[in-house]
């Protein structure tokens, strides 16, 4: 019995010992003074914007920040209004923004905005989302070589659906036009979802979403992965082997990481560098990425500073192979 | 009777007593977030997303849904009082609403407005409750050609709206689709007409943003001027028998209602349509179907009952894609969908499937937020007719007040509250030169639709425009909207016809 309480008692007095702790942190550092501006480089519901209204939520449910974050939208430009609202707000503790590839494309193909992204600040990187190449069950194809072959006899009317003009989406249709010899017309739609739909509803013939974009549709069967746009095979879609194994060697994320305004405080730094390390770890966000074949470890500082000019300089040169730059 | 198992549990589910509480409190909360101008749904939904997190999913789309539905009612209420839409659903409810505040039938216009939202409602559930998964397929065959021929079928019902003076109609159309225009344009991913750097003008102009400048700003102006300083603007009183009354009158609408709910269902359902070019259709419809249209824009009870009964069936019909596809009909659909993904659930086809209370649950508590938003909004509408009875010195500053904090609200960027003031201005004077206001409205609701769709099919189709008429789904809406179109110069030359046949 003596036993039974003591090993009882121990994990409570940890825990204790361990929010005294924690707390003594946080009251010697730095908070936010008043609500946070939690700037959304995409428009409302698309995944940059579900993905922002999670964190927000996690923050807000195990109460990981004593004011709350308040998200707003600026989608305008390819996001370029919310990198130019960052660059405005430059010194300010009380910024931040969910961000995606648009980060690195759009200042380059508008130097007129006068943005550099290496001046931000680098809280975290929350996941990098992965790429497969779908198509629709009723086309009978089955792998990418009858992809090929279907594409290279249809010419310029076959149609694959994306999101935007010089971004993610046209980029890897550029990728597979070139390694694989096509001439696959490329069909800009507002949003993933509706990419998703124009193939489920065949009026594309094919598309690059991301997992969660089909989802939906890949589990009623309507739409089939052919292969991943990822190093290894996903854990979800086993059957699609990666264009590594195929010979092609092309890897492909999308970023969803956290930015700070440009010359945000030391202090300010750390601390919301901490708030989205622990959202990193909470079981929904964590659940999330497992759900959503999101993969990626938690990057932060110096580390994620090396990784945008690494991503930066892999886009400027896909840009230029596009001829948008 | 598969369907009818699965309603009565949705029901059960519907009527806990949580699930019921979090109905009432959304209704009452989405009634007041819908009639506070630029406060619509997508900003009530927005805002009290995270809070979900405390119920359960069911709960928390029950909830949601109701602020929905709660602010489609509440849209209408600063349409017929202030003059100004509260969301751009209600943007047609102010053609005829407001008329018939300022003759003192307020009272009358909220009770019409309420019974058509309710009609609309109703009808718009039932025909979810039947015929969700059939739909859904429809929605699935509209791409790009198909959501062109609609929106040009939209800009054709409008034809009728801008009055007798063409050369100014068509001046406000062209201006309100220059005003579409500005922002990012998505087929070349190149910033168009913003003015040098002005990065305000990058997220393009906000269409709730010239509906305040020129409803809010432009009326409050307008009203000042045709008051000549008389304070009491508006006769409104309401009492029980006048009520009593207007219940009895309301038959004479029951056409455009009916008429609204069906057409705004199905224009709902459509992805990217959502409830705006539903109810701006029925408004339009309305107006050529009815016996004396040059009634319309003047008071018209019908005029009222119409974009109503159709943006509250919208409202329910864009959660059909939602629900079955993922994808969003409207805004405010966009951020249920984030909610979705927050509870753990996967929209799409398996959710019907899957996720039967969730589901079910939803389509049970719309029939009871519909019978709750009603009974809310009617015991209110005294209180609503108090407001309209204020001096108008004390009413001018406060429609002030909201138009500055409403156009503020959604982007948090002073640019669009100068951009309110300027279209006030020239609103106003716009109005004193006759040009009429409600085309550039239309323009700028769908023109970027429009424009998106077009260029996307182009592409497809490599440049030929027979990709709108060949299709078998584009074809017949497209001819309908070209016959409609035609309609106006047949009249002409009927009644040129005929005036000569008399002399």
């Amino acid at each position: 019995m003596k036993t039974l309480c003591k090993t009882a008692v121990m994990p409570v007095v940890v825990a204790a010992m361990a929010a005294f702790a924690f707390s003594g942190v946080a009251l010697a550092g730095w908070e936010p003074k008043k609500p946070v501006d939690f700037v959304i480089m995409a428009g409302k519901g698309g995944g940059a914007d579900k993905m922002a209204r999670l964190m927000q939520s996690v923050i807000e449910k195990h109460k990981l920040a004593s004011k709350p974050f308040i998200p707003i939208n600026k989608p305008g430009g390819s996001g370029a209004e919310a990198l130019v609202h960052l660059k405005q707000k430059a010194g300010d503790d009380h910024t931040i923004m969910v961000t995606l590839n648009s980060f690195y494309t759009t200042p380059m193909r508008q130097p007129g905005l006068g943005v550099d992204v290496m001046t931000f600040t680098p809280i975290g990187r929350m996941a990098e989302d992965t790429f497969l190449l779908w198509v629709h069950k009723d086309s009978g194809i089955k792998n990418v070589q009858d992809f090929v072959k279907a594409a290279k006899s249809a010419g310029n009317k076959w149609i694959m659906a994306g999101t935007g003009k010089g971004q993610e989406d046209q980029l890897l249709t550029n990728f597979l036009n070139k390694a694989y010899g096509l001439d696959m017309k490329y069909v800009p739609f507002k949003g993933g979802g509706r990419v998703a739909k124009e193939l489920a509803g065949k009026h594309a013939n094919s598309t690059v979403n991301n997992p969660s974009e089909q989802l939906g549709f890949y589990e009623a069967g309507n739409t089939v992965p052919l292969a991943a746009f990822t190093p290894d095979r996903l854990p979800l879609f086993k059957d699609a082997p990666t264009f590594r194994e195929l010979g092609k060697d092309f890897v492909y994320f999308m970023q969803r990481s956290v930015v700070g305004a440009p010359g945000m405080s030391k202090e300010a730094e750390d601390y919301y560098r901490d708030v989205f390390k622990k959202v990193f770890q909470t079981e929904e966000w964590q659940g999330y990425m497992k759900k959503k074949s999101l993969q990626g470890e938690f990057l932060t500082g110096g580390d994620l500073k090396a990784y945008w000019q690494r991503e930066k300089d892999i886009h400027q040169k896909m840009l230029k192979d596009i001829g948008e730059i | 009777m598969e369907i009818l198992d699965h309603l009565i549990q949705g029901f059960a589910i519907a009527f806990q007593p949580l699930n019921l509480g979090l109905v009432i409190f959304g209704c009452a909360l989405g009634l007041f977030i819908g009639a506070m101008p630029g406060l619509g749904s997508v900003n009530g939904v927005a805002i009290l997303l995270p809070m979900t997190f405390l119920v359960p999913p069911t709960g928390a789309i029950i909830f949601l849904a109701a602020i929905y539905y709660g602010a489609m009612y509440g849209g209408a209420i600063s349409s017929i009082m202030l003059g100004i839409p509260g969301a751009s659903t209600a943007v047609a409810t102010t053609f005829d609403g407001r008329p018939m505040a300022m003759q003192g039938l307020a009272d009358k216009a909220l009770i019409t407005a309420a019974t058509a939202s309710f009609i609309g409602g109703t009808i718009s559930v039932i025909l979810f409750t039947l015929f969700a998964p059939p739909l859904a397929a429809v929605a699935l065959a509209f791409g790009a050609a198909e959501e062109f021929a609609l929106m040009m079928l939209a800009f054709a019902t409008f034809i009728g709206l801008g009055g007798d003076d063409i050369p100014k109609t068509l001046f406000s159309i062209f201006i309100g689709l220059v005003f579409s225009a500005v922002g990012l344009d998505i087929i070349s991913g190149q910033p168009r007409l913003i003015f040098g750097d002005i990065s305000g003008f990058l997220h393009g102009i906000n269409f709730l943003v010239l509906a305040i400048g020129i409803y809010g700003i432009g009326e409050m102006l307008w009203t000042i001027e045709s008051s000549k300083g008389d304070v009491q603007i508006s006769q409104a009183t309401v009492t029980v028998r006048r009520i009593i009354n207007d219940l009895r009158t309301l038959k004479d609408t029951f056409k455009s209602i009916v008429m609204g709910s069906f057409l705004g269902y199905f224009v709902g359902i459509l992805p990217a349509a959502g409830a705006t070019p539903g109810s701006l259709m029925a408004y339009g419809v309305a107006k050529t179907i009815s016996k004396n249209p040059e009634s319309f824009g003047k008071g018209n009870p019908e005029g009222v009952a119409a974009p109503e009964s159709a943006n509250n069936a919208a409202s329910t019909g864009s959660m059909l894609p939602m629900l079955t596809l993922g994808i969003p009909g409207s805004p405010t659909t966009a951020i249920l969908l984030g909610g979705m993904v927050i509870w753990g659930l996967e929209p799409g086809p398996m959710l019907f499937i899957e996720h039967q209370e969730f589901v079910w649950g939803l389509i049970a508590s719309l029939y009871a937020a519909n019978l709750f938003s009603l009974l809310i909004n009617v015991a209110f509408i005294p209180a609503f007719i108090w407001v309209l009875r204020l001096p108008f010195t004390v009413l001018a500053p406060i429609i002030f007040v909201l138009c500055i904090v409403g156009g503020y609200a959604p982007t948090q960027d002073m640019h669009d509250v100068w951009l309110i003031l300027i279209f006030g201005v020239v609103g106003y004077l716009m109005r004193k030169l006759e040009y009429p206001l409600a085309p550039a409205v239309l323009a700028i609701v769908l023109g970027p639709l429009a424009e998106t769709s077009m260029r996307q099919a182009l592409l497809i189709s490599n440049g030929s425009f027979m990709i709108f008429f060949e299709r078998p789904i584009s074809g017949p809406i497209m001819a309908a909207a070209m016959v409609l179109f035609l309609l106006p110069i047949f009249k002409l030359v009927k009644d040129k016809f005929r005036s000569r046949e008399a002399t």
